[in-house]
């Protein structure tokens, strides 16, 4: 039925979204970005990248306010 | 030679202008009303009227105006976040994502409490100060760091303090960052202690969110890895249930007197928390905590925007208050310049400039969305902190009053605070106080300090009328505390770690070893040491009798003043290094504002002869009756007394010492500026060169 896959691909772009808004992990991003940019490395797996993301955001000021 | 314009767009300039016109005109004569309105109450809308149109005339012309011939942003200049593209920091992001993004990180619990304690003076100063703080304050700041920042390959205030101003500023910078998170946890500790003091419902409902996130976390580690909103919808239907269970918890006479907490109980409790949050993996328990908080966050304001939208409630509060001479018993101090310290998150922050050379630069795909991020997300928070006032405001000033002032001012016992109230003019009955508490689910509201009992109950007014009724306060009302508590606690968790990763870098200095960010030992030490270091304020004022509000707000409005001070500072430098001068007033109008008001108001906190007021006047009366051998009223020991005598020493010297990092800063930036007009100096500044975008073309 195409109107329910249309629906699913606009709620998958809704969760995409709200995904970047509260600031999660995005690994899907990153393994297109180092796809294309850097063809040939191997990307970190998403467990490792999901640590490292999380660890840098609440190691300095600037990621919480009062 | 002849300009043609077309009738078309000239038909279009006129009805641009005569809306424009029409907007600032509906905005100048609500400010008007609101102003000169004496005697009735007055209706919220004549507020949002006046907060609304002027944000709109503010941001279509002025932050206009700073985009375009202050910065000249240009869509054709290649972002950091472009350049630098690293698929983790540096990622090229719609501009309606940062926006969000930019406002779930700065709108915190700051623009909640601030209105809701500067009420004591009436509604008008707080909404004055709040709406023309923001256009000509707040947003500028956020706005010029923001656009300085990302020029800047997105460095951080400290660095740009660094390297535009010099070491001195640099250094004072960071050190004032330090002390303002200390400042800052400590404070808003002191709001979630009293707001959860003697009540189970709150302290289960609270206390649960906490096993909700961990289980968030390992559900995102383990269970269903990366799955972040599936986890967060389940912490969100959790959350309500924890709702339920608090109520049902303090349905059980046995139950509920075991959650029954004392001020000191929860204090300690409030320190193993940030403690464990600092020690602890950050996607156990401070991610899924963030996430959700960030759901509720913008849910809460659009549910609250919209309730009051519909509810629109009379200001039973009036435009001004017998408290303008500073006599008021929330917080001591006058209106000038009090009113300027108190609301800060909302007006001016300070804080904002961490986060707008924070994270956001680094996601911005275009340079001119930097108006829209940090002009308008400051907007946004501002429109926060006038629903704040409103809720506040919404109050009558009786109930306002029984909850926010301290025990020393109404004694102990509806009765004793009728009287009290009776005395300051206004007017509520012991057995409406009763009948309120007991609406709301609690044994009683007296001297509930820290502002977020009064707004709870002002939201709950607010949700009830439009959602379930009277019934339904006492849900609405643990629904409202429980959001507060959960800002609160995600600012403090994340303060925490972060306080502890800044102590650890100024510690490798001392002892290489301490800086080892993941060697255990200095992991517990330095959050330790992080977590007494705020603990010890919030202890202080826990056993304060006059409610350690009034002694920790001030100063943490100070603090938080002396870092927008910085930022102002290094904002003022970067555009007159980049032969803006003569544009220079856009930052040097609020900075000469913040200078007056932050010195103003440091000095009356340190030398003011009011015991009530002046940190060092109270230490005097506190040793006068020392050595008299008599304990004041509400110190119940002689260790008690000399304990708070040490403490008035120490908000004296962290005052002092607020105060003179402005002082060096402000004369470091000076000493640049002068060197840089005069030509002694080159204006240099550390702006990452022009770079086509079509040079980048592809990510």
């Amino acid at each position: 039925m195409p109107f329910l896959g249309k629906l699913r691909r606009r709620v998958a772009h809704v969760g995409v979204l709200l995904r970047r808004v509260i600031g999660a992990p995005d690994y899907d991003s990153y393994l297109a970005h180092v796809q294309r940019r850097h063809p040939g490395t191997v990307p970190l797996t998403p467990d490792a990248f999901a640590r490292d993301a999380l660890a840098r955001r609440y190691d300095r000021p600037g990621s919480r306010c009062c | 030679m002849t300009t043609t314009v077309s009738p078309g767009r000239s038909t279009n300039r006129l009805v641009a202008a005569l809306g424009w016109s029409l907007v600032a005109l509906a905005g100048a004569g609500a400010l008007g009303y609101l102003a000169l309105s004496r005697g009735e109450s007055v209706s919220a809308a004549w507020l949002l009227v006046a907060a609304l149109s002027t944000y709109a005339v503010a941001y279509r012309f002025y932050s206009a105006f700073i985009a375009a011939s202050v910065f000249a942003l240009d869509d054709a200049r290649v972002t950091p976040a472009e350049r630098l593209s690293d698929g983790r920091d540096f990622v090229p992001t719609h501009k309606w994502i940062v926006f969000g993004h930019h406002f779930a990180a700065i709108a915190g619990p700051g623009p909640l409490v601030g209105p809701t304690l500067a009420a004591q003076f009436g509604y008008l100063p707080g909404v004055l100060w709040i709406i023309v703080g923001v256009v000509l304050g707040g947003a500028v700041q956020d706005m010029v760091i923001l656009c300085a920042s990302t020029r800047r390959d997105g460095k951080s205030l400290g660095q740009m303090a660094k390297e535009e101003i010099g070491p001195v500023a640099g250094f004072t910078a960071l050190v004032a960052v330090l002390g303002i998170m200390v400042v800052l946890i400590a404070v808003l500790g002191l709001v979630v202690v009293n707001a959860l003091k003697s009540s189970p419902w709150g302290t289960v409902t609270i206390g649960l969110t906490i096993p909700i996130a961990m289980a968030m976390g390992l559900y995102m580690r383990w269970l269903r890895p990366g799955r972040v909103l599936e986890a967060s919808a389940i912490g969100l239907v959790l959350l309500i249930v924890s709702l339920y269970a608090g109520r049902w918890v303090a349905e059980q006479p046995e139950l509920a007197s075991t959650f029954t907490l004392s001020g000191k109980t929860l204090a300690l409790l409030v320190m193993g928390y940030g403690f464990a949050a600092s020690v602890l993996p950050v996607w156990l328990l401070l991610a899924p905590r963030d996430y959700l908080s960030a759901f509720v966050k913008i849910g809460v304001v659009l549910a609250l925007a919209i309730g009051i939208l519909v509810a629109l409630p009379p200001l039973q509060m009036p435009a001004l208050t017998r408290f303008t001479d500073g006599s008021g018993p929330v917080f001591a101090g006058a209106l000038f310049p009090f009113a300027f310290i108190t609301i800060a998150c909302g007006s001016i922050s300070g804080f904002h400039a961490l986060i707008a050379s924070g994270t956001t630069p680094k996601l911005l795909e275009r340079e001119s969305d930097a108006r829209m991020i940090g002009y308008g997300a400051m907007l946004m928070e501002s429109f926060v902190a006038v629903m704040a006032l409103i809720a506040a405001c919404a109050l009558t000033p009786g109930v306002y009053f029984a909850i926010n002032a301290p025990v020393a001012a109404l004694g102990s016992s509806v009765q004793s605070a009728a009287v009290a109230i009776a005395n300051w003019g206004f007017v509520v009955t012991p057995a409406e106080l009763d009948l309120l508490a007991k609406q709301v689910g609690e044994t009683s509201l007296l001297s509930r300090t820290g502002g977020a009992p009064s707004l709870a109950v002002g939201m709950a007014h607010i949700f009830s009328r439009v959602l379930g009724g009277s019934g339904a306060m006492a849900l609405w009302y643990h629904f409202a505390i429980m959001f507060e508590a959960l800002f609160i606690l995600t600012t403090l968790d994340a303060g925490t770690r972060v306080g502890r990763f800044m102590l650890q870098d100024l510690g490798r200095h001392v002892w290489a070893p301490f800086g080892r960010t993941s060697w255990t030992p200095a992991i517990l030490l330095s959050s330790a040491m992080i977590v007494a270091m705020w603990g010890h304020f919030l202890w202080q004022g826990v056993i304060d009798p006059l409610g350690g509000v009034n002694s920790l707000w001030p100063l943490f409005g100070i603090s938080n003043q002396l870092l927008a001070t910085v930022a102002l500072c290094v904002g003022t430098t970067i555009l007159i290094k980049m032969g803006k001068a003569r544009h220079a007033w856009i930052t040097v109008i609020p900075l000469a504002w913040l200078v007056i008001v932050t010195m103003t108001a440091g000095a009356a906190k340190l030398f003011s002869p009011q015991p009530r007021l002046g940190f060092l006047a109270h230490a005097r009366f506190l040793r006068s009756a020392q050595a008299s051998g008599t304990l004041p009223p509400g110190v119940s020991s002689a260790a008690d007394l000399a304990r708070m005598i040490a403490n008035d020493y120490l908000d004296a010297a962290v005052a002092g010492f607020f105060l003179l990092a402005v002082i060096v800063i402000l004369g470091d930036s000076i000493r640049e500026w002068l060197a840089v007009l005069r030509g002694a100096k080159p204006a240099r500044s550390t702006e990452v060169p022009f770079q086509q975008r079509a040079a980048v073309a592809g990510d």
